[in-house]
């Protein structure tokens, strides 16, 4: 039982290292006292105390989060709908083609596309069209990935559950979502991370008052990689990890009531 | 109802492209006149810029605010390309002010995108040297107020290179103690600068001949170079990954800054001269407020203050005669005069011509 | 067009569902998509933007060399790069998919979490590890096993490298919602009957999983192929993407136009790939 396990555990163990490989350089950085990301100078915590006063790094911080929550939000409620209708009327490969695609056209296309219209019905940019853009692709992502386990679910429990008289809704939260779980929740986390790091999207549908995050990060490319801007990122690191915790504990909590 | 549902999308893909249309073609064909309306109180009005990160000195929008009464609120581009796409994109992008390279400013005037100045509003354009007022690609300054000046050469090590670099040739056809060990800029104009230069052609060249040549002599220098870097090049040289780069003269102070043996020198075979500018969208509903920061920067302190802390070259006479001669001995570059930067070759727009240049270095840099 | 299959009243209950979010990615999504391809056809603008008349110019300017040349070498990168990701984000997948829920869960967060930092942060991090006076040449020096710095950074490796980094992600996620719906009783019986390891996964978990394989293919090929900033910044400019030539020609030469014919020639290629997923899809759930 313990030797089929071998190759994959391996080949796992690697891919944790190499995905952190990078992010130990960047959290071991963010403690450099030079600013030049190539050269160490010394230990400094003095970065971590410099970044709180960096406005812009700080507003958008927020700003990509709001936007990012909302996103999440509208594409997982979007997106499954679309799943659910497409799996009950057993879509063709057109319906599913089109949901899926906004995932994978180019963003630049996506972007400039967004801008044009936009200008069209004169809708002026702000944050509101950044979260319409991005729930766009998001919305195309979590199509893909629940509509890849919705057509594995056995339908006959879903049909006995309103054939005993439940209500449609009755029906989809205490059936259907908690069946669709993992990808719902693949989903959220997708959409998520996706709209956390988008730049090139945002950056063409955004008013010019109100960047994200990677907007002002990819602005600052000039001078290369600063401390701030590693520093930032262990803190997003550790604000995930912590927010991870949080989740979990709150889920035990939730679970015991 | 599968070929209905087709039709009636195909039907409002058509009506939106025709929208599309005409709303792109609808801009008049050179920049429109600004007229300041003097009665308005510009304190009530807000700017929006939108500038490279690092260009500005930090604390500008609490000077601007200070001196002319303004909000304004900065936005940043990485690059040239960048703000003319979204400048290009739609009618009305939110910007105010842009801050552009000369050769932009001309595409953006003829393409009725920017209004030429109300002079009266803006005095201090009488600052400026007056060799900027007849550059090319904005002769008589109607339309762009220069912001920084300089010119393109190479910067180096002069620690890690055991000859001193004077040609365009040094780094196009390296000798082999430095192969592997340099970086040309990535943007097309100035990727086939060192190119024309050495082979005596106009950087401005549209000439089929002479572009093929300049790529000849490219593409036989790809193989030597570590890598095409606009941005973080002069990072490469402080760590001795590069030891020579094709570099604009500002950048190379940031680099002198950290390490006082990076060098800038200008090959003999001359070089270019490029101009950011500053320039206010039609679309702008502050244009009074606009002039009025523009007329600011013009200002000889404030002009001085922007030098000393990005460490370019302002094309301000008054501002330039106010700076602290010890600039120019650490960074040579702030000393070039205006005559010396006279010399280089002014960049200009090449309009429907420019595709050469993309599909040059599309050539190039896939090769 | 295939139609639908399933009863009258699914069917339409179906569309009820699907309406509302299907409106808005036309609104959203299609239509904007649609109008920049048609753009293909038309002449670029003085300054950028798009006029009449309406031509097929840049189709035949499209074929030319240089520009084949870039587009076959962006397919071999992004095969690369979706190909390492597959073998290294299937056998990963695998394993989660076989842990307790708990741990399940760890992983899959542990996966996920460097991508909350940014990813030209991340980007950059490689430009530290990887260059000639980074670290990693750094330590293989100070512990002799090379004398030279290994050139690992401005080469198309170090885009692969790159790019895998970044998708990885996108290929786990689907393989692992995939194979966690395959009954491990399956797998577990297959065992027990004497099939070996390998037999059971090619028979029963790659087959089943198959949707999800391709999918995560499709997640990592095709951005590979559109990505701009990778090729850039670990590419040091010497490799040419498609969509560095459709950044170049929409920003750079303000050409949109012929920018549109390559963002056609992207969908193009990723209209065929979805189908072929689809089609699969449909016959791997018919036979399960």
């Amino acid at each position: 039982m313990h030797k089929r396990f071998n190759l994959s555990a391996v080949v796992a163990v690697f891919v944790i290292i190499f995905l952190y490989l990078p992010i130990t350089a960047v959290v071991g950085l963010s403690f450099n006292e030079s600013s030049n990301s190539l050269i160490w100078k010394g230990f400094s915590l003095d970065w971590y105390k410099t970044i709180w006063l960096n406005e812009p790094i700080m507003s958008s911080f927020q700003r990509t989060i709001f936007v990012a929550i909302v996103t999440t939000v509208l594409s997982l409620v979007i997106g499954t709908t679309i799943s659910i209708g497409l799996n009950k009327m057993k879509a063709g490969g057109f319906l599913r083609t089109f949901s899926t695609a906004p995932a994978i056209v180019p963003d630049l296309v996506l972007a400039i596309g967004l801008l044009t219209t936009f200008s069209i019905i004169s809708m002026s940019l702000s944050l509101t069209t950044v979260i319409i853009s991005h729930t766009v692709f998001c919305t195309a992502f979590v199509v893909a990935v629940v509509l890849a386990r919705i057509g594995l679910i056995d339908p006959s429990i879903e049909e006995a559950s309103t054939d005993l008289g439940a209500s449609a809704v009755k029906t989809l939260f205490k059936i259907t979502i908690p069946q669709l779980m993992p990808s719902l929740i693949a989903g959220a986390v997708l959409a998520f991370t996706l709209s956390m790091d988008e730049f090139v999207i945002a950056f063409f549908t955004n008013g010019p008052e109100t960047p994200t995050l990677p907007m002002v990060i990819y602005s600052m490319i000039r001078f290369g990689v600063t401390p701030e801007i590693n520093v930032l990122g262990t803190l997003l690191l550790a604000i995930s990890f912590v927010g991870v915790i949080l989740a979990q504990r709150i889920g035990k909590v939730a679970d015991s009531i | 109802m599968a070929t209905v549902r087709k039709f009636k999308f195909s039907a409002t893909v058509v009506a939106a492209a025709a929208l599309l249309l005409s709303a792109c073609g609808g801009s008049s064909d050179s920049a429109s006149s600004a007229s300041v309306d003097t009665n308005v109180d510009i304190t009530t009005q807000k700017l929006v810029i939108s500038n490279w990160a690092g260009y500005y000195p930090e604390d500008l929008a609490a000077k601007v605010k200070e001196a002319i009464g303004v909000d304004i609120t900065i936005t940043n581009h990485a690059n040239n390309e960048e703000i003319m796409g979204k400048l290009t994109a739609s009618d009305d992008s939110g910007i105010d002010i842009a801050f552009v390279s000369g050769q932009y400013a001309q595409a953006l005037a003829s393409g009725g995108k920017i209004v030429n100045f109300d002079k009266a509003a803006i005095p201090n354009l009488a600052n400026l040297y007056p060799e900027v007022a007849d550059l090319a690609y904005d002769k008589g300054n109607s339309y762009s107020a220069p912001y920084a000046w300089g010119t393109t050469g190479i910067c180096y090590r002069s620690d890690l290179v055991d000859f001193t670099p004077d040609s365009w040739n040094d780094l196009l056809n390296p000798k082999d103690s430095i192969k592997g060990k340099t970086t040309m800029l990535a943007t097309e104009r100035w990727l086939a600068l060192p190119a024309m230069k050495l082979l005596g052609y106009s950087m401005n060249t549209t000439n089929a001949d002479e572009i093929a040549k300049a790529k000849e002599q490219l593409v036989k220098t790809k193989p030597t170079l570590l890598a095409y870097d606009d941005t973080a090049y002069y990072t490469k040289l402080v760590s001795g990954e590069a030891v020579l780069s094709e570099s604009w003269d500002g950048w190379c102070n940031y680099g002198t800054a950290e390490n006082p043996d990076i060098k800038f020198v200008i090959p003999k075979e001359g070089s270019d001269l490029w101009a950011d500018t500053m320039v206010i969208l039609s679309s702008s509903k502050n244009k009074e407020a606009a002039h009025a920061f523009i007329n600011y920067i013009l200002q000889a302190d404030v002009h001085a203050w922007v030098a000393n802390n990005i460490l370019y070259k302002v094309p301000n006479k008054a501002a330039t005669e106010t700076l602290d001669p010890a600039l120019s001995t650490s960074y040579p570059n702030m000393g070039l005069t205006p005559a010396e930067l006279l010399k280089g070759e002014v960049v200009l727009d090449l309009g429907t011509d420019s595709k050469l240049y993309t599909d040059l270095a599309t050539e190039v840099t896939s090769s | 067009m295939v139609k639908s299959g399933g009863s009258k009243t699914s069917r339409h209950l179906g569309w009820a569902w699907a309406s509302p979010g299907l409106i808005f990615l036309t609104l959203f999504a299609a239509i904007p998509v649609l109008s920049m391809l048609f753009m293909s056809v038309l002449t670029a603008g003085r300054f950028g933007g798009v006029t009449t008349p309406i031509n097929f110019d840049n189709f035949s300017r499209a074929t030319d060399p240089i520009f084949v040349q870039v587009m076959i070498n962006s397919l071999l990168i992004a095969s690369a790069t979706a190909i390492l990701s597959l073998l290294i984000g299937f056998p990963t997948a695998l394993f989660i998919s076989r842990l307790s829920r708990k741990w399940q869960v760890i992983l899959i967060v542990a996966i996920i979490l460097p991508y909350w930092t940014n990813f030209l942060v991340r980007t950059y991090a490689w430009l530290v590890l990887l260059n000639n006076e980074g670290i990693i040449n750094k330590f293989l020096r100070n512990i002799g096993l090379i004398d030279k710095p290994i050139e690992m950074l401005y080469t198309p490796a170090a885009v692969i490298v790159g790019m895998t980094y970044l998708y990885l992600p996108l290929m786990i996620l689907p393989i692992y919602a995939a194979l966690e719906k395959v009954d491990k009783n399956l797998t577990e019986a297959a065992f027990d009957l004497g099939s070996s390891a390998w037999k059971s996964l090619r028979t029963i978990s790659i087959p089943l999983a198959m949707p999800g394989i391709l999918i995560g293919f499709i997640f990592v090929f095709v951005p590979s192929l559109g990505n701009f900033v990778v090729p850039e910044l670990l590419g040091g400019g010497k490799t040419v993407m498609i969509g560095n030539l459709v950044r170049d020609q929409f920003l750079k030469a303000r050409d949109w136009p012929f920018g549109a014919t390559f963002a056609l020639v992207l969908t193009l290629i990723l209209i065929v790939l979805i189908s072929i997923q689809s089609y699969v899809s449909k016959r791997v759930a018919v036979n399960a």
